[in-house]
């Protein structure tokens, strides 16, 4: 009876987020569905894969609460539906009840991305009061040891079972968002039948994206080709068997991989996100990208100004761009060449093809690296943090 | 807690949009829509028409019942479209069960 459109397609998905009049006026980058709004880079965890920039923003340069008010009532004004409070850790804020009651004011859909070791029930029950539709919680395993030395901080599993509960208990939706990748995949079956037990009405099994900071602990990360195939089968089944009761959603690393994916839905297309210091990114990863000026919510411009207009979204937006062999290529306005931040990292340039592509003529060594990374022994973190990382200690095979 | 889980439609049963789900006529794009955690469903016009008659109170016959009469159609054809459209939407966990009432 209808499409189902994700509204987050970072770095994964190919589904269309953006409801356009007619499919095929696809040039006219209609606003996006919804936003990812990263309201603070300040985190209690650590973890060694977080998609926020290595470069963080510092308190003093976040946006205040009554710039991100303007935001909110901008956004719903050109047709934004959702908005998805994430950071670092958004329940840093002191103002996130005040900001998503605001936000339910002027008629947006709000989901909660958190690691959830900050909050308390009254603070759980006061955002649910103010409006707040869903709540999404970060796992990082199902059980203590291995879950509290991937996020850096002391009982923070613990937390995070108790908060689900309560999300529940206050008849919110609750998505379990586990991040995987070679230290925890052998967790997953497990990790499914702890979303039933969560009474979670989603699960996210999101592969690591090798970004950022997960780039600099590609090597402590990466899962072998054997470990995803059986995830990719333990994903499947459980599909089948969950069906009505637990929906999941599976983001599979690019590396190994043929094709690269259709990244953010193409750059500029139907996603863009705010940073803490109002910066309006087309990934949440953009900023690694040097060359780039990003124009902020601070700036004379209004946001949908800088969605149609800005160098930055116009720069890869489209095909135009393209440099051999995607300008050629008959997938290119299926893949758009892949991720621009992939392509930077690993290339030097965000115009060349992403080498996840079986086209790129780094395709076949970098992937091979990647492969006796993942064959290899170096299981110790760098973990994330103000400082440019700090690295995991006792634990040095 | 919200309502039972996998739940299989018929005739009886009273389907409700959950709380987490919402029914918005989308001004900007003139279109109905569905709002859900992290998702956007754009249903067409009479699955609009059918999720606006659902509302907990209604049970599945009589929306077929109002739809019916309202389109001169044979009830038994509407009733079976109804139900696989409501299903395909509790199976995507976007459609629950009014509770019974307690009074």
């Amino acid at each position: 009876m209808s499409d189902v459109l994700p509204t987050i397609p970072p770095h994964a998905s190919d589904s269309l987020a953006v409801l356009e009049k007619s499919r095929s006026t696809a040039e006219t980058f209609g606003i996006p569905l919804a936003v990812l709004l990263e309201i603070t880079h300040r985190c209690p965890l650590q973890c060694p894969y977080c998609s926020n920039p290595v470069e963080l923003d510092r308190s003093g340069k976040e946006l205040t609460t009554e710039e991100w008010k303007k935001v909110l009532s901008e956004l719903a004004e050109i047709g934004v539906l959702q908005v998805h409070f994430s950071g670092g850790e958004p329940t840093a804020r002191k103002d996130l009840v005040e900001l998503v009651k605001h936000a339910s004011d002027v008629g947006l859909y709000t989901n909660l991305i958190t690691s959830a070791v900050l909050l308390t029930r009254e603070r759980l029950s006061e955002l649910a009061d103010a409006g707040l539709c869903h709540v999404q919680i970060s796992f990082q395993g199902v059980e203590e040891g291995l879950a509290d030395r991937v996020a850096g901080y002391k009982n923070g599993h613990r937390k995070k079972l108790e908060v689900a509960k309560w999300t529940r208990e206050l008849d919110l939706p609750l998505t379990v968002n586990a991040v995987m990748h070679r230290q925890n995949l052998h967790q997953l079956p497990d990790i499914i039948q702890m979303s039933i037990d969560l009474d979670a009405d989603r699960l996210e099994v999101a592969n690591v994206q090798y970004y950022g900071w997960a780039l600099k602990n590609r090597a402590a990360l990466m899962p072998t080709v054997a470990q995803l195939d059986e995830c990719t089968r333990i994903v499947e089944e459980a599909r089948e068997r969950l069906k009505g009761t637990l929906a999941i959603d599976y983001v599979v690393p690019d590396y190994y991989a043929l094709r690269p994916k259709k990244c953010m839905g193409g750059w500029g297309r139907q996603f863009f996100n705010i940073s803490p210091a109002g910066k309006v990114l087309p990934c949440h990863a953009a900023e690694s990208i040097t060359g780039l000026d990003f124009e902020s919510v601070r700036s004379n411009h209004s946001i949908a100004w800088i969605w149609q207009n800005s160098d930055a979204f116009n720069r890869y937006r489209g095909t135009g761009w393209m440099k051999e062999p995607c300008k050629s290529c008959e997938f290119r306005e299926i893949d758009f060449g892949g991720c621009r931040c992939q392509a930077f990292a690993l290339t030097g340039d965000a115009a060349n093809t992403d080498p996840a592509c079986a086209l790129s003529p780094l395709h076949e060594t970098i992937f091979k690296q990647a492969e006796r990374e993942a064959e290899g022994e170096t299981n110790r973190f760098l973990y994330r943090n103000f400082a440019g990382g700090t690295l995991e200690s006792g634990n040095d095979s | 807690m919200a309502g039972p889980r996998n739940i299989s439609v018929s005739e009886a049963s009273r389907p409700v949009l959950p709380r987490h789900a919402k029914l918005k006529y989308d001004e900007t794009r003139k279109v109905w829509v569905i709002l859900a955690p992290e998702r956007v469903l754009a249903p067409d016009e009479i699955a609009v028409e059918v999720l606006q008659l659902c509302d907990g109170e209604r049970n599945v016959g009589d929306v077929a019942d109002q739809l019916a009469a309202k389109y001169a159609a044979p009830r038994e054809a509407i009733l079976a479209d109804v139900i696989v459209m409501l299903q395909d939407l509790a199976d995507k966990g976007f459609l629950t069960e009014a509770r019974e009432k307690t009074s």
